[in-house]
């Protein structure tokens, strides 16, 4: 194609041959040039929200189940700084995302112009990387790179600032047949040597556990992670962002570990003499203080980010490499382990670990005085929506919640602000999933804190036939802030009364998006609720289930604590039950 | 703590010196002196940067280094097998009295005059650290009025060039 087009015409042939089939975005001043040819392309499906930071955060929904890398699009200034939270919350979670920003024409680059911000630089420690393009020529090749860049090695946000004069100024199109960047290469294959010594240290543990973090899902090796898992007989741990990588249902499933983790996955990497560390980065919310953190075990840590290793925890096999390469590796070097006659003999291990899972399940105190329990709706929720649908988060007591009590048995339908802790994330979540996913059910589990900073994406929803459903655990509160408060701050509520069991009235404001209201209120109605929510698909559903404001979320391993020091209840300390 | 040297090749891109910068403020890392130069390849730029840390944060921001994009290639630098040089530009005062006794110094460090004035004199000098440090505590005495020194840039040395394979993978190996 050598016919003179805008850059703005460029930029549109540029998305269209990168895949892109759609944008979540808002125009403004400098990104207008952009908006004109983009309504011609019959390829691209641009979703018009109504906040930046919805747009971030649809992308991500979206990269998460279609596969692909999310978009969103924001113009120069104040749109682009609203776009800072989504690409931070992208970047702690490894999400590919390219966010095409528009900038003030290159003469005014540097002057203060209207609605000037450098977002390039702004994003800099947020951005796996970023560009800024002043020449229209440079344009295909930006895209190319960026979309490269985030869906390759360690996914992540890319930044693509374009100029406004690039935009505007002639050009001729052609999409780089190659990618050219020198100083970019992951490792995807493993190194031999190492994964058969991981073999060898899998064999002669006497009590290894898998620590599965979210790089297993994104490398899209859940398969392989379970076959691994089933030939070795080793027990499971699923971090947050690994909810789903391994079937919650499946008998070698400990849980999830973590400052809310289950008793038996805490206990289970506490009381481990081996960790196979896949795609998990040592959280300080894994950990716990760090110290006293699965004291006894080495660590075999893969991952295809050679910074993450080494970086928390001291390794003794690092492997770096893409885990789907590096897993089914780890199974032919094991079968070549037990052909030779070499089995780990995990029987006491196993002991152990059934006595934690049984006798440290799960659980949640049922309010006496006929209210909500939150727990029991969440778990309500998960069983008759069933394992097909994809359940997204925002941030809190609702999101842990929902991370214990809903069964995963499927990678990506769990989703989740892990690393960033984004409050509002659900929502938006949960409009790019079902864009991503349009005939899967998508449930947004959200709080009323949450829900107030970012509902205004159901308008979205409702205008674009994007029928979510929102299941709002609404505890008139900022629920885990005020749990701290209780626990540490001797009941002094400071700040975290939200009065939102009087003011907004929930359904009435889902009715006015045009979506629909529900509200329940008693035990007795959870199913039928759900139910009716599940047979409205003509547009998004709101539930307000005004749950007990004082349910907690257990266990809980205190802020700087050690694992050890885990609490079921408050005031209450399992047994690992080693010794006997 | 202890003084590590890293060269750095870098792709001549913009923001990419910022991009490097960031990097060591946002591991809470104090950069003792940088220099960053053009090479013997078009649009590949060398930076030398001196940090203050110990082994194990400075294994982490090496490897922080290498994710970024436009970075081709980590090496550290030891003192021993390799050439180390900041240039010094220094302006002393000086009359008639003094002045011979400063030449003197000069030429005991092998550094150069490279400015006359009736009551001053500027000197250059290259040389490692410690030199200029050395050089520095005679000339001080004397009355130093200005002082201007460059980040410190090395070489190994031999034969081999750390540009040899800088196109290729910039894997540190793990």
């Amino acid at each position: 194609m050598s016919e003179q087009i805008t850059g703005a015409q460029s930029l549109v042939y540029s998305l269209e041959s990168a895949g892109v089939t759609d944008i979540f975005g808002i125009p403004g001043g400098a990104i207008l040039p952009l908006y004109d040819p983009l309504m011609d392309s019959a390829k691209i499906r641009h979703i018009l929200v109504r906040h930046e930071q919805g747009a971030g955060h649809a992308a991500e929904g979206y990269a998460y189940t279609s596969g692909k890398v999310g978009v969103c699009m924001a113009t120069s200034g104040p749109g682009a700084t609203n776009l800072v939270t989504p690409i931070a919350d992208a970047n702690m979670d490894s999400v590919p995302m390219v966010a095409i920003t528009g900038q003030v024409s290159s003469s005014f680059i540097g002057t203060d112009a209207f609605q000037e911000a450098d977002i390039r630089g702004i994003t800099m420690p947020i951005t796996k990387h970023s560009f800024l393009v002043t020449k229209a020529d440079d344009i295909p090749r930006a895209i190319a790179e960026a979309f490269y860049l985030a869906s390759t090695g360690r996914p992540g946000p890319v930044l693509v600032d374009v100029a406004k004069d690039a935009l505007q100024a002639m050009t001729t199109f052609e999409w780089p047949s190659s990618i050219d960047l020198p100083g970019y290469h992951p490792v995807t294959r493993p190194h031999a040597k190492q994964v058969r010594e991981a073999a060898r240290m899998i064999v002669d543990a006497k009590a290894p556990v898998l620590y599965v973090g979210g790089g297993v899902i994104r490398a899209g090796a859940s398969e392989s992670l379970r076959k691994l898992a089933e030939i070795a007989g080793l027990p499971v741990v699923t971090t947050l962002m690994a909810r789903g990588a391994f079937p919650d249902t499946h008998p070698q499933h400990m849980g999830m570990p973590g400052m809310h983790g289950s008793v038996s996955a805490v206990g289970a990497l506490q009381n481990s003499d081996l960790l196979i560390t896949l795609g998990a980065r040592f959280d300080d919310r894994v950990t716990g203080k760090l110290s006293t953190f699965a004291p006894n075990a080495a660590v075999i840590h893969a991952d295809i980010d050679p910074a993450e290793i080494g970086k928390n925890r001291y390794t003794d096999v690092p492997i770096v490499g893409d885990l789907f390469e590096i897993i089914p590796e780890l199974i032919v070097a094991l079968e070549a382990e037990f052909e030779s006659g070499r089995r780990g003999d995990y029987g006491a291990w196993w002991q152990q670990l059934t006595r934690m899972k049984e006798t440290y399940p799960l659980g949640y105190e049922t309010p006496d005085d006929g209210s909500l329990a939150p727990q029991y709706v969440i778990k309500r929720l998960g069983e008759i929506s069933g394992t097909d649908s994809i359940f997204t988060a925002g941030v809190g007591q609702h999101q842990m919640w929902a991370a214990q009590f809903i069964n995963y048995e499927k990678p990506n339908t769990w989703i989740n602000s892990g690393g960033l802790g984004t409050m509002g994330f659900a929502v938006p979540a949960a409009m790019g999933a079902k864009v991503g996913a349009p005939d899967k059910t998508v449930w947004a589990v959200d709080g009323d804190g949450c829900f107030q900073m970012t509902n205004q994406e159901l308008v979205t929803c409702t205008i674009n036939e994007i029928p979510i459903k929102v299941a709002l655990m609404n505890n008139s509160s900022l629920g885990m802030v005020r749990q701290w408060q209780t626990l540490f701050y001797n009941s002094r509520y400071s700040n975290t009364d939200l009065h939102s069991h009087r003011l907004p009235d929930f359904v009435k404001l889902a009715d006015a998006y045009g979506c629909h209201g529900l509200r329940c209120e008693s035990p007795d109605e959870v199913d039928a609720t759900i139910e009716k929510a599940m047979s409205l698909n003509d547009a998004p559903v709101v539930i307000d289930f005004i749950v007990h404001r004082d349910a907690m979320v257990w266990p809980m391993v205190a802020a700087g604590a050690s694992n050890d020091d885990i609490q079921i209840a408050r005031d209450l300390a399992p047994e690992w039950g080693s010794d006997d | 703590m202890s003084r590590h040297t890293l060269s750095v090749l870098v792709e001549n891109k913009p923001g990419v010196l910022a991009r490097v910068a960031s990097l060591f403020s946002r591991r809470g890392f104090n950069i003792e002196s940088l220099a960053v130069g053009p090479t013997e390849i078009a649009d590949i730029s060398r930076m030398t940067i001196v940090v203050n840390v110990e082994d194990s944060p400075l294994e982490q921001v090496t490897k922080q280094l290498n994710k970024l994009i436009n970075v081709l290639k980590i090496v550290e630098l030891d003192s021993e097998s390799s050439v180390q040089r900041e240039i010094m530009l220094v302006k002393v005062r000086s009359d008639n009295e003094s002045r011979s006794s400063i030449l003197e110094t000069v030429q005991m460090f092998r550094a150069k005059v490279v400015d006359v004035a009736p009551d001053a004199l500027t000197i250059e000098a290259t040389g490692n650290n410690d030199k200029l440090t050395a050089l520095l505590k005679v000339l001080e005495p004397f009355g130093v009025k200005e002082l201007v020194q460059s980040g410190m840039v090395a070489v190994g040395r031999g034969a081999r060039s750390i540009t040899d394979r800088s196109v290729r993978p910039a894997e540190k190996g793990i």
